[in-house]
């Protein structure tokens, strides 16, 4: 039912021009439609209600960089990958070399898999895929009272909710 | 004819009723009625729900980045519907011909990250741009495992385009145009004996050809939530957190725009899902000696009853994809920024690794 005069890739360029002609037209149905009453108020930046502080066009995290550039290196070994993985299993070359095309391929393949895997594990090792996980913070009053003691008190005093309950019980 | 003409209003109609679904499923999950006024059993919320997002007022931030905050809902759409050109629909209607399928669909919703960093950048908004970059980092960084994955389903099928690998699956495996003469074997393992080219049924579905291919599964299907944003991987929209993530500046139907790119991703990876493993359109009932379930319930490619069946057991199959996605959604809770991260690198990609090596020791002694 493939209509011949459009090309594979002029379907996925009809697909592009559909999608964005349905959005247009939604858009401009919208646009016809829809109040446009614009006050200082409504046009300031959310933020839970507070006052908006700055721009949000500031510094952040630099582990968003070290994760792209780990996907850079593992995309980049997919995109090789690929056309690979259409080649290594045709069985017509390898009846044509006695079975040799497959696994020359497959061990080359393992290879630069296993190189890329030692990237991993050393990205692991050094700690970079660790995200910042925050410590949970003690407060330290400054207080004479070791905390150690606070923790005996609660023990103390839960070992006596249980025994009268057990009292209660009987 | 271009499967544009089914997939763009089946888009729509898809989007209507799964909001509701979705709506409904997790009132059921959560012990209540969920949307019951407008239309019998609340069925024409959805379209209420459009028809006044329609008439908002398309709000646009003072400090916001005008023109990148005005296009990157479109792209964030046009990218993900692109992806639907080379799905095959059914046993003889097919989209996209073009040899590189699969491939051009993972890079193509990849376009997706670029929209949605823009929506978070263009906003100037704090929130905006947390849940951008968490959004990106996500989407990228799950998008290894799932490359692995999808590369191992293409490993054994020897073809990137979805349609030949649709074909494999199944008692039609000998129609496909262009192709040579094929048998196919209980797990894909001629040494066992047991022919299955007239068979068909499950027992020919990748999932079965490869017996490991169900835990490939299982990685694809986890990156594919993290990838459409879903619980539990919804940080980049964490409501309790962020408020809405990269679109909380959004309003209106560029709002909705990337509502129903999330829902359009929800569907595609569901249909590449049971396209890659789960048989695609072919029936899941094998022929059983004079039995012949599998030709009873699939029509010959090209004909009328061909394209009824293997367009409705796609379609269930996929409908069946995200009722699982919704499951999940209402029932697990979302998982913390370095648990991603620690799920994504520590645990799927080695195993996809591993699992990607299993594949080819898998496919080179199958093929003998």
């Amino acid at each position: 039912m493939l209509n011949p005069a459009v090309s594979s890739f002029g379907e996925i360029l009809l697909y592009l021009i559909g999608g964005i002609v349905f959005v247009a037209g939604a858009l401009l149905t919208a646009w016809i439609i829809r109040p446009s009453r614009p006050n200082v108020e409504k046009l300031a930046t959310y933020e839970s209600g507070e006052e908006p502080v700055g721009s949000a066009w500031g510094q952040f995290n630099v582990r968003f960089y070290i994760v792209a550039l780990v996907f850079i290196l593992f995309d980049v070994e997919l995109v090789f990958l690929f056309p690979w993985a259409t080649v290594f299993g045709k069985k017509a070359l390898i009846d044509a070399t006695d079975g040799m095309w497959g696994w020359f391929a497959f061990v080359e393949m393992t290879i630069f898999v296993a190189i890329l895997g030692l990237g991993l594990a050393w990205a692991w090792a050094k700690g970079l895929l660790d995200w910042v996980k925050p410590e949970p913070v003690v407060k330290q009053q400054g207080s004479p009272v070791p905390p150690g003691l606070y923790e005996q008190i609660n023990r103390t005093v839960a070992a006596a909710a249980r025994a009268e309950q057990r009292k209660q019980k009987e | 004819m271009t499967t544009l003409l089914f997939f763009l209003p089946f888009l729509l109609l898809f989007v209507v009723l799964a909001v509701w679904a979705e709506r409904k499923v997790s009132a059921l999950i959560q012990d209540r009625l969920g949307p019951m006024e407008v239309g019998h059993w609340g069925l024409l919320q959805t379209v209420a729900d459009l028809l006044k997002l329609l008439q908002k007022e398309d709000i646009v931030p003072a400090a916001a980045d005008r023109k990148m905050f005005l296009v990157a809902p479109v792209i964030i759409f046009v990218a993900v519907f692109a992806g639907y050109a080379v799905l095959p629909l059914t046993n003889g209607w097919a989209g996209s011909a073009t040899a590189v399928g699969v491939f051009y669909l993972i890079s193509i919703i990849s376009l997706d990250v670029i929209g949605i960093l823009m929506a978070g950048w263009g906003s100037n908004s704090k929130y905006s741009l947390y849940g951008a970059l968490r959004s990106v980092a996500q989407i990228i960084s799950y998008e290894v495992p799932l490359g692995l994955t999808i590369l191992c389903t293409v490993m054994l099928a020897g073809s990137l385009n979805l349609q030949e690998i649709s074909f494999q699956q199944g008692i039609w495996v000998n129609d496909v145009v262009g192709a040579e003469a094929e048998r196919l074997w209980l797990f894909g393992l001629p040494a066992l004996g047991v022919e299955l080219t007239e068979v068909g049924g499950f027992l020919t579905w990748n999932v079965v050809r490869m017996p490991l291919f169900f835990f490939v599964w299982l990685i694809f299907f986890i990156a594919s939530l993290a990838e459409c944003n879903r619980a539990p991987f919804d940080l980049p929209e964490a409501e309790s957190e962020i408020v809405g993530g990269y679109h909380t500046e959004y309003s209106g139907f560029r709002w909705s725009l990337v509502f129903l790119a999330e829902y359009s991703m929800m569907l595609l990876v569901s249909f590449l899902g049971v396209i890659l493993f789960w048989g695609s359109w072919n029936t899941p009932l094998p022929n059983v000696g004079p039995l012949r379930l599998a030709e009873w319930t699939s029509g010959a490619p090209g004909t009328v009853a061909g394209h009824l069946w293997s367009g409705f057991w796609l379609i269930s199959k996929a409908f069946l994809m995200i009722l699982l996605q919704m499951w999940i959604r209402w029932t697990y809770p979302r998982l913390r920024v370095d648990q991603l991260m620690s799920l994504c690198w520590k645990y799927l990609t080695p195993a996809a690794i591993i699992l990607l090596l299993l594949t080819g020791v898998w496919r080179l002694i199958g093929i003998g």
